[in-house]
């Protein structure tokens, strides 16, 4: 190897080396300079020299000499095309953290949400939705339901009733139960029935943190042959884990509805404390809380309707809406529900 | 009703290991839901507050009103107690409290300890209580009196301890108002005994039917009276016994007399009324509905009108009682009665209703009676309350009682299967529980050869005994739901019932709500005025709703036929803590009222916006929200739903003019839909100062108009040529028309679509002239188009353009 030739070959390390510890476009433009400076440039002198080299040599040389030149040049461009890409990520670099452009977004009312839920839980059970008008007759909101005129049984239902008479009788009021329609379901359908009737209601009643004058039921109605008052615990014990959670348990009580022989009540065993009762808020300290009441159809409801009782039976069940969702998100007033402040609507946003 | 566990204890066995609240569950179970208890002397200290007996009583020596009382705290030890209390007597038991015993000071109500501190120079060792320091009432006045019974010394919380159930008993079990049906039911519960308080008593050999005529005129309204006399009574104060479970059951103690009657009443569930007996003139006693005009005098004072359709209770001349619901001023008992009538009588529960309501006046009795009491009660009552007047108010019965009965009914026999009993709950029960809890509960039972079956013949007090279910009810709850086990619904599942409006709901109710708005849920009732202000005058179904007759508040009395003025009330109702857009919707029905009929409740999904559009950065000045933002999001809602439609310009209240577009759905050719700006105006009266839009929906509509099936069509084989196209029309063509027509119109196998990407108007235009930019689609389903058809299509469809609007292509 020749002196001259070694000198090439220590050129491009240098210049190689040096070029790989340029990381600034300032560092870059500086070794440019040194290395391939159209006046001092190391390499233009280099190609300068090459007529000084000795005739056998001056060609190798000359050769060698530009192949470096190209090489340089061709490693420069790549570090410039590599520094820029990296100078424009850090030049631009966005604050993640800033908010997302804003889309308006809606929710539905917590009292929906709430019979959304309780729907799709008896629906899984293949109950059906049937509906029913608001206002209703005296007849299936009272005496078809076994609530005669007079009876104290009236006084558990405070009716707001409609100012009109028709053939000089008052008889049209707001339905104070979503139960009418047990009647109007056996009216239009023949056993096997599995419904649900959701709906407000309406009670004549002064308004307090817990009574509302309008409030939201859902009715459920099955009857069939061989139902039974266990089918009735077994379905109302799917609901209450599904809605409150799956270690919940739940007791029937005596209770009493005209419509309903043998009538009961249920509770579910506080979600908060766990039955523990105390001082907890939500249960009272009694460990237990009332959903719902519920019964086995009277057996004149199943005659009335054309079915033979001593061969179909079936069951009822009606829950309010408000005191499940006050339950289940622990609202202490139910007039927020009708207030529709969007500060309280708002909250009920999150998609579960 | 108030129940004490004590006099409870006296006619049952209960465990002394359950604690109230156990009891109470046991009790809710079962029988009757308790709502609250309340425990009596929890908080006594035994060995602070103890039983003393006034042995002495002198003036204090500085203080007039003060008195020193000597009192017996134990047999053989006395002590010193300066007493506010003026009818201290000796003799008298009173509760006494040590230094520091813990009491509720008469002054604050606050709890503190006693202290012993000398009173006007006078050392008191403790103090006589009254009820308010124990808790018990507000009573301040006098010192609380023991029975004479109370041991001295005795601890306070034995003597006088109790817990108080408040309880809700059940509409139709008025059998359940009296202390003995509650306690036969937990007899039943626990399986112990029932033990019937003692009856008897002696008679004079005078027969009753001398001293006494009864007459019912109104027979269906009095199935039965009976009538006992008692001359030589001696009134006077009741024991503390009888007038301490009166207190504990809220009745305040009047007399020996009126408190047994009472005392009875709490404890049997059946009324009674006493009446003076010199007072009945002609000793005639008629029961009839009262005349037109009559009045009395009931013992609270009040002067109140009867009429034609109130029972009363009359002597020969005028009415001496309100039947079943009070008693009057003319015929009560007073300090001077000697001899008294007892009425123990059975009213219809309808008729006692009726004339509770009509005076607006209920009472302990007309509760009872309310419910419907088994004729069968009064005897026992009768019997109970003769017994205890001999006991406390001396005197003697007549021979016998009068007793009129024209409403008797007997029970009928109900046949019970053990296969009822297991088709209606599911479980099997074994004929001894089955016996031995309708038993227990007072049911006559026999079981049938082969014991399948029962005949149940129900106890005179159970009027709500029918049928074989109700039984089947008994068994239950007594028996214990918690044996009840948790089974599926087996069985056939019912046919799909078809619900597209349903399903339209809830399916718009999503959509709105995703494309940012609030739902909301008003009250169906409103107020006139606002219905009047958000519909259009000539809509007279909509401008004369229902109302009701007994609204919980005036503002609250029509049945609303619009939504929009709740969602109106609402935005500004919101408006006051919300500065950014307000969206809120709401699904509800409008009550449409049809003569002698049901109103139709028609669906209609309402909402309403206005406010700044969502920026990324919120400047004083963000862009409002307008017409397009409403109508954009009904386009999203119906064509998402598959509900095509067309839109043309309406000019209909509350809307206003030249702002507002009906849906028009092409499949029936009816309006769906309406978007606009509701008129300034109209908001105003909603205090609204900014442009709210409205969209409203009429789901009943919509259903009709939904597309049954999607068309389906494969996507095009062949690319389609883009030709974008400025004409310029007369301003006022509806842009809609120009984009229907380019859409129709085809050429040869060549099909057009086009979409408006800009309206112009202004510089550069021919006077009452706008631009139309339209990109427009060529395609044929059968081949890739060449230039010179997307040419020929195009100018024929200028040429239709020119004809049809006057339209020239712009340049």
């Amino acid at each position: 190897m020749t002196t001259s030739e070694d000198q090439i070959s220590k050129f491009r390390e240098e210049a190689l080396a040096t070029l790989s510890d340029s990381v600034t476009s300032e560092q870059l433009e500086a070794w440019r300079v040194l290395w391939l400076g159209r006046q001092d440039g190391r390499v233009n002198q280099l190609l300068r020299s090459i007529s000084d080299q000795p005739s056998e040599t001056r060609s190798d040389f000359g050769k060698a000499a530009n192949s470096l030149k190209k090489l340089l040049e061709s490693e420069l461009k790549a570090a410039i095309t590599r520094i820029e890409s990296n100078t424009e990520v850090h030049d631009v670099a966005i604050d993640v953290t800033l908010p997302g452009r804003p889309q308006s977004f809606g929710a539905l009312h917590p009292i929906t949400q709430t019979m959304n839920d309780c729907i799709a839980v008896f629906e899984d059970m293949g109950f059906q939705v049937f509906e029913g008008p608001e206002v209703e007759w005296e007849h299936y909101n009272f005496d078809a339901v076994r609530i005669p005129k007079e009876h104290p049984a009236r006084d558990m239902w405070d009716t707001i009733w409609v100012d009109t008479l028709v053939n000089g009788e008052r008889s049209m009021l707001l339905r104070t139960h979503t139960s009418p329609n047990q009647i109007r379901v056996m009216e239009k359908n023949d056993p096997p029935i599995r419904v649900l009737v959701p709906g407000k209601c309406y009670r004549q009643e002064a308004t307090d943190a817990t009574h509302e004058w309008m409030l939201t039921q859902i009715e459920g109605l099955a009857v069939d042959e061989g139902i039974t008052m266990s089918d009735l615990k077994g379905v109302l014990y799917g609901f209450a884990r599904r809605l409150f959670g799956q270690d919940r348990e739940i007791i029937f009580h005596h209770s009493f509805f005209p419509f309903v022989e043998p009538g009961i009540e249920m509770a579910i065993d506080c979600f908060i404390c766990s039955g523990a009762g105390g001082s907890c808020r939500t249960c009272h300290g009694a460990g237990w809380i009332e959903i719902l009441g519920a019964g086995m159809v009277h057996p004149e409801i199943i005659e009335n309707a054309g079915f033979d009782s001593s061969k179909f039976t079936g069951f009822a069940f009606g829950v309010g809406i408000e005191r499940v969702a006050m339950l289940r998100w622990g609202i202490d007033d139910i007039r927020h529900f009708y207030q529709n402040d969007l500060r309280f609507l708002a909250q009920f946003s999150a998609i579960k | 009703m108030k129940l004490s566990i004590n006099w409870l204890r006296d006619l049952v066995a209960i465990d002394e290991n359950y604690r109230p609240d156990e009891l109470a569950r046991r009790i809710t179970n079962s029988i009757a839901e308790v709502e609250e208890f309340e425990v009596i002397g929890e908080d006594w200290d035994p060995a602070l507050i103890t039983v003393a007996e006034i042995a002495a009583i002198a003036k204090h020596p500085n203080a007039d009103r003060l008195q020193v009382a000597t009192i017996k705290i134990t047999d053989s030890e006395s002590k010193e107690v300066i007493c506010g209390d003026p009818t201290i007597f000796v003799g008298q038991r009173v509760a006494f409290a040590r230094e520091g015993a813990l009491l509720v000071d008469g002054k604050t109500g606050q709890k503190a300890a006693l202290k012993a501190r000398p009173i006007r120079g006078v050392e008191s060792a403790g103090m006589i209580l009254s009820e308010k320091e124990l808790g018990i009432s507000d009573d301040h006045e006098a010192v609380l009196t023991l029975s004479e019974d109370a041991p001295i010394g005795a601890a306070l919380s034995d003597v006088q301890g109790d817990v108080i159930f408040d309880l809700y008993t059940w509409a139709n079990r008025a059998d359940l108002l009296g202390v003995v049906g509650i306690a036969r039911e937990i007899a039943a519960l626990e399986g112990n005994s029932l033990l019937i308080p003692e009856t008897g008593h002696l008679e004079s050999d005078r027969p009753v039917s001398d001293c006494i005529d009864v007459n019912i005129k109104d027979a269906d309204l009095c199935p039965r009276y009976t009538a006992a006399v008692i001359h030589g009574i001696q009134i006077g104060s009741s024991p503390e016994w009888l007038k301490k479970r009166l207190r504990a059951h809220g009745v305040r103690p009047i007399n020996n007399v009126v408190d047994v009657t009472n005392y009875v009443m709490l404890e049997t569930g059946q009324p009674l009324h006493a009446f003076d007996y010199e007072s009945i003139s002609d000793q005639k006693i008629v029961i009839r509905k009262a005349k037109e005009g009559e009045s009395i005098v009931t013992i609270d004072g009040v002067e109140r009108a009867l009429t034609k359709d109130i029972l009363a209770i009359c002597d020969s001349e005028r009415p001496i009682a309100v039947a079943g619901i009070m008693g009057s001023l003319n015929s009560q008992v007073t300090q001077n009665t000697k001899s008294i009538l007892l009425e123990v009588a059975n009213f219809s529960p309808a008729g006692i209703r009726r004339g509770s309501t009509n005076l607006k006046l209920r009472s302990e009795a007309s509760t009872r009676f309310e419910k419907g009491l088994g004729t069968g009660m009064v005897d026992f009552a009768q019997a109970r309350a003769l017994h205890l007047f001999e006991k406390l108010c001396g005197g003697i019965s007549a021979k016998g009682m009068l007793d009129i009965h024209p409403g008797d009914s007997n029970p009928s026999l109900i046949e019970l299967s053990t296969e009822r009993i297991e088709q209606v709950l599911g479980i099997e029960i074994s004929n001894v529980n089955i016996v031995r809890i309708l038993e227990s509960l007072g049911f006559d039972i026999t079981e049938n050869k082969g014991g399948k079956s029962f005949e149940v013949l129900s106890p005179h007090w159970r009027t709500d005994i029918d049928i074989a279910d109700d039984l089947i009810e008994e068994i239950i709850r007594i028996y214990g739901y918690e044996n009840l086990p948790t089974t599926n619904l087996a069985g056939a599942l019912p046919d799909p019932i078809e619900n597209p409006l349903s399903m339209l709901r809830d399916n718009s109710r999503v959509i709105v709500s995703g494309l940012g708005f609030q739902e909301i849920l008003t009250y169906t009732l409103t107020s006139k005025e606002d219905l009047e202000r958000v519909n259009n005058p000539n809509d007279k179904v909509r401008l004369e709703p229902l109302s009701v007759s007994n609204p919980v508040a005036s503002q609250h009395t029509w049945l609303r036929t619009s939504l929009r003025s709740s969602l109106l009330r609402t935005f500004a109702d919101n408006r006051k803590h919300q500065d950014q857009a307000l969206r809120l919707f709401e699904i509800g029905v409008e009550f449409l009222p049809v003569a002698e009929n049901l109103p139709e409740e028609r669906p209609v999904m309402c909402a309403v916006l206005g406010g700044g559009r969502l920026e990324r950065w919120t400047r004083p000045e963000t862009e409002k929200l307008d017409f397009f933002d409403a109508k954009g999001v009904l386009e999203v809602l119906l064509l998402s739903q598959g509900v095509d439609v067309r839109f043309t310009d309406v000019d209909v209240p509350p809307l206003k003019t030249g702002f507002a577009a009906e849906a028009v759905a092409t499949k029936t050719d009816q309006t769906v839909a309406l978007v606009g700006q509701i008129d300034e105006t109209v908001t105003g009266f909603f205090d609204i100062d900014e442009p709210v839009y409205l969209i409203e929906f009429w789901l009943s509509k919509a259903v009709h108009a939904l597309n049954s099936r999607p068309e389906y069509s494969p996507p095009p084989r062949y690319p389609d040529a883009r030709h974008d196209l400025a004409i310029i029309v007369p301003e006022n063509v509806p842009s809609g028309d120009i984009v229907a027509f380019v859409c129709a119109h085809r050429s040869g196998d060549v099909l057009c679509e086009a979409e408006l990407f800009d309206e112009y108007r202004g510089a550069g235009l021919p006077p009452n002239m706008k631009s139309l930019g339209l990109a427009v689609r060529y395609r044929s389903r059968n081949r890739t188009l060449k230039d010179k058809d997307v040419l020929k299509c195009r100018k024929s469809l200028l040429n239709r353009l020119e004809k049809e609007y006057g339209a020239v292509l712009r340049n």
